[in-house]
């Protein structure tokens, strides 16, 4: 499969290293040649210097032929006019990232009348994250399969959940909701966990289950889950403003702290509900006179990387706070992982992520089954959810007689909207999706699980 | 100053005027009064000045802020004085002041009469009080502006400056067309307000009247008992006109654009319309004793309660007399005054919804210091220049109604027939309470003290501002 992105900035940079990784011919456009060049020296990715809304250049990239065409330059209106004269000129798909707010409302209708198959707003997406956690907040991570009715959630194993030297079927016996543990990721090391797996506390645990079984789950265990009450925001960007507007909308109480005077007054005035501070979010004594120690959840969103990790780290420190933090840039994910900033949010890669999945999706009709995909344990594992569309050599055999490969777990069954942990003795039906945890990278189609 | 442009409106104003005071012929030709001719004299006085004036030559057409205040301030200073001249030609007044105090609290729709007697006065007469309530509602200049279209520059000020409330936006693209919907839904309303008297078995003549009074949120009777002797569905066709003259008239237009959402979303009017319901309950439970049933007291209370909001100020009973709960009620609700964009008068209901919405961030803000927030009416945000005029406005008000409070404590009445005096005609109400109360009229108050409510009468119409303009000595320069 054919794919041009448009604009080399960090999405776009992490796309193609995304896709081209995954096999597929990835043609990159960017007016800045030098960075082309720096880009491609360590990627398997054409360059193409030009503007991307020009023919000239999309012809050079390759129009005609290709199959998708991604548009992530700096500039809503560049993107959305790459995608139209893409759709005159070749016969693609096409994406654009569309982040102005003005035109978050006229989404469907920009999409429906230029036909642009996918907009992508990254802050929305960000924001629409972090709302996810802060209705769950004892997950650091939450991804869903099956439109939302089976999640995979990441947490870390605590000293008080009494869960430490368990074997994980020890554990599966001591407690009724359905759940199963997929993952395990202890330090630099992950695992794909069988029965005799010894947990210890520290351990970041994935479990996949239905959201009414993961908080079964997590009651057993001991954990106070109750969706957060109040919320506060440090730094008042695009996000805080997504944010805000859904976490109003459950009825949490938001703060949003932002230095500009000029960004409060346009916070005032567009989010009625919520309070908004004039200050400096890493001013301490501020933090603690709008009620940092009795926050149920504090988000750091400021455009200083560094700012929203040490600001996480006081707030850890003085309360008892759900804490999410956003970073954007820094790249340093194993030492960010060990200072233990709760939830941690890449925007970027949230970005590429979406966009990866629907390239994924595309493939389907091509030739795989992929109907979703999660990197899990730090890009170890991938979390993959398969549409059974025919019969096949898997079909209709109890789990425990097929030959699967190591490393690899059948996680959930999704028959008719009715989702089950699989055991031994079930078996995969024509109709069903199945999500398949695996280290075992490159699986296009649900037969790839038995070895070869 | 560009004092020909003054000119120029006073002039058109003044034709308007002798042209107005025709129906008041008409009905004087009707009953065959010889009080016609003191109209006729008087409209001819008015053309006789006006219309020199109004051929005045221009050199620039364009109307600034400030000629547009000072017009609208000059404009109801001059219909005043000229439509005080039926009354001193008829002989119905010897004293000029009396005069100039009538027809003022004709033009501002306060309703506040010097007459003793009513009933003795030409009917022709009776009707030019009653008409001037009509006129002075929604505005003279409105009403010139409905008519002409006046090119070549920034009328809007005219309006800005008659019309009540915080602020004035265009209903439609052109300040005539706007102007002209107004007068429509406003003359429409009348319309329906007299055919249901009529329906009611009133006279042709006193439904008029009193519908004049009714739309103009004005308050003349042509009894001496206000509207005492009328029928009981008489008097509740009066209430709920006064309260529906009460509405922004936005509202009415919303609706008949039938932008139903837009007319419902108006927080005023619910603010209104639930100050008007608590009022009534509270004051008909508490006169409960002095009808015979509760239904006669909750129709007594909704009708003060309407007048009085509303700032008509017809009375259908001596409410001087009601028990003190209520009488203060009234007093507080004379302050509250009608829904922005209405025909009626006092602080306007949309003011001190701001006013508590600025107590209650500042309340906040002292919790939280760093905090930014917005006040919202209508679920927009209202900007500060708003509220800051709106708080300069409750200074200039308050000082006004102190001084004028003193002024007429050197008349020797006692403080709360001076302090509501003050009080109904500032908020161009009519009727306050003891020496001043519905029962009894305002003659007694000397030269001096009915200048003062004069003076009063009109910045409460105009809302304070353009009257102030014309004591700054700034103004007045020519550049």
């Amino acid at each position: 499969m054919k794919i041009i992105i448009i604009g080399c900035g960090k999405v776009g940079v992490a796309l193609a290293e995304g896709l081209s990784g995954e096999q597929y011919d990835v043609v990159l456009v960017d007016t800045c040649a030098e960075k082309l060049q720096q880009v491609t020296e360590d990627l398997d990715a054409m360059p193409v210097v030009g503007n991307g809304s020009s023919i000239a250049t999309l012809s050079e990239a390759g129009v005609e032929d290709a199959d998708l065409l991604i548009a992530v330059t700096g500039s809503d209106e560049l993107n959305l006019l790459c995608c139209l004269i893409a759709r005159k000129q070749g016969n693609c798909q096409t994406v654009a990232r569309v982040r102005n707010p003005v035109y978050n409302k006229e989404i469907s209708f920009i999409k429906e009348s230029l036909g642009i198959s996918m907009i992508i707003n990254p802050e929305l997406a960000a924001a629409m994250e972090i709302a996810r956690l802060l209705r769950f907040p004892s997950a650091i991570n939450i991804d869903t399969f099956a439109k939302g009715r089976v999640e995979l959630l990441r947490f870390r194993q605590m000293p008080e959940f009494h869960m430490d030297g368990l074997t994980i079927s020890e554990l599966q016996s001591r407690i009724k909701s359905q759940i199963l543990i997929t993952g395990v990721e202890r330090g630099e090391e992950a695992f794909i966990p069988n029965g005799d797996f010894r947990l210890k506390d520290g351990d970041s645990l994935f479990i996949i289950a239905s959201p009414q079984n993961a908080g079964a789950f997590f009651r057993e265990i001991g954990v106070k889950n109750d969706r957060v009450k109040n919320c506060m925001i440090v730094g008042g960007g695009t996000i805080a403003y997504y944010l805000a507007l859904q976490l109003l909308n459950m009825h949490i109480r938001v703060t949003i702290i932002d230095k500009s005077r000029e960004r409060c007054e346009m916070l005032a005035e567009t989010l009625p509900g919520a309070t908004i501070i004039c200050g400096d979010g890493t001013d301490k004594k501020l933090l603690l006179d709008e009620g940092l120690e009795q926050t149920e959840a504090f988000v750091s969103l400021t455009n200083m990387d560094e700012e929203n990790i040490l600001v996480t780290l006081y707030a850890k420190e003085r309360s008892k706070a759900k804490l999410v933090t956003k970073v954007n840039r820094l790249s340093f994910d194993n030492l960010i992982t060990k200072l233990d900033l709760g939830s941690v949010i890449y925007p970027k890669d949230i970005t590429a992520d979406y966009i990866l999945r629907y390239a994924r999706a595309m493939q389907n009709t091509i030739g795989s089954n992929v109907e979703t995909l999660y990197h899990i344990l730090d890009n170890k594992a991938e979390a993959l959810e398969f549409l059974i569309r025919e019969n096949s050599e898997v079909v209709n055999v109890p789990l425990k007689d097929l030959s699967l490969k190591d490393n690899l777990l059948v996680g959930c069954i999704n028959r008719d909207g009715r989702i089950m942990i699989p055991w031994g003795n079930d078996s995969l039906q024509v109709g069903d999706t199945v999500i398949v945890v695996t280290t075992q990278k490159g699986l296009r189609d649900i037969r790839d699980i038995l070895k070869r | 100053m560009n004092f020909r442009n003054v000119i120029f409106i006073l002039g058109w104003v003044l034709n308007m005027e002798a042209v107005l005071m025709v129906p008041s012929m008409v009905t004087g030709l009707i009953y065959q009064e010889r009080a016609v001719t003191a109209l006729l004299w008087s409209a001819l006085l008015c053309l006789a000045i006006g219309i020199p004036m109004s051929r005045i030559r221009r050199k620039n057409t364009h109307f600034r802020i400030r000629e547009g205040f000072v017009a609208v301030a000059l404009c109801w200073i001059a219909i005043s004085v000229m439509g005080g001249l039926p009354f001193l030609f008829s002989g119905t007044f010897t004293n000029p002041v009396d005069a100039l105090f009538e027809t003022m609290s004709g033009f501002t729709t306060t309703g506040a009469s010097v007459l003793t007697d009513v009933e003795v006065v030409p009917r022709c007469i009776i009707f030019w009080r009653s008409f001037t309530h009509w006129i002075g509602g929604m505005g003279v200049l409105v009403f010139l502006l409905s008519l002409f279209r006046m090119t070549g520059g920034s009328h809007i000020n005219l309006m800005k400056a008659e019309s009540p409330g915080p602020s004035v936006g265009r209903l439609l693209p052109t300040i005539q067309s706007t102007a002209k919907v107004l007068y429509i839904i406003y003359f429409g309303m009348t319309v329906l307000m007299v055919v249901l008297l009529l329906l009611g078995r009133m006279p042709l003549f006193d439904a008029l009247t009193i519908s004049f009074g009714t739309a103009g949120t004005g308050g003349f009777g042509i009894k001496n008992d206000s509207l005492g002797s009328y029928t009981v569905y008489q008097q509740v066709v009066v209430t709920v006109f006064m309260l529906l003259f009460g509405v922004n008239f936005n509202v009415y237009f919303f609706m008949l654009a039938r932008k139903w959402k837009n007319a419902f979303r108006c927080e005023e009017l619910w603010w209104y319309l639930g100050i008007v319901a608590v009022s009534i309950l509270t004051i008909g439970w508490n006169i409960r004793g002095m009808f015979d049933n509760l239904g006669q007291a909750m129709q007594q209370s909704a009708f003060q309660v309407a007048s009085i909001i509303t700032t008509t100020g017809y009375a259908t009973t001596d409410f001087n007399l009601w028990p003190e709960t209520s009488r203060s009620m009234l007093v507080l609700l004379m302050f509250v005054g009608a829904c922005a964009g209405s025909t009626g008068g006092g602080m306007k209901v949309s003011r001190l919804v701001i006013l508590l919405k600025t107590v209650k961030k500042e309340l906040s803000q002292f919790l939280h210091p760093g905090r930014v927030a917005k006040i919202r009416m209508d679920g927009k945000v209202v900007e500060h220049e708003t509220i800051r005029s709106i708080n300069v406005f409750m200074v200039a008000y308050l000082l006004i109604f102190s001084l004028s409070v003193l002024a007429l404590s050197f008349d020797g009445t006692d403080m709360i027939t001076n302090f509501t005096a003050v009080a109904a005609t500032f908020n161009n109400i009519g009727p306050g309470l003891e020496q001043a109360g519905p029962a009894t009229n305002f003659a007694m108050f000397s030269n001096v003290s009915k200048l003062v409510m004069t003076f009063d009468m009109l910045a409460g119409r105009l809302e304070i501002f353009p009257v102030l303009l014309l004591f700054v000595r700034d103004t007045w320069r020519k550049f």
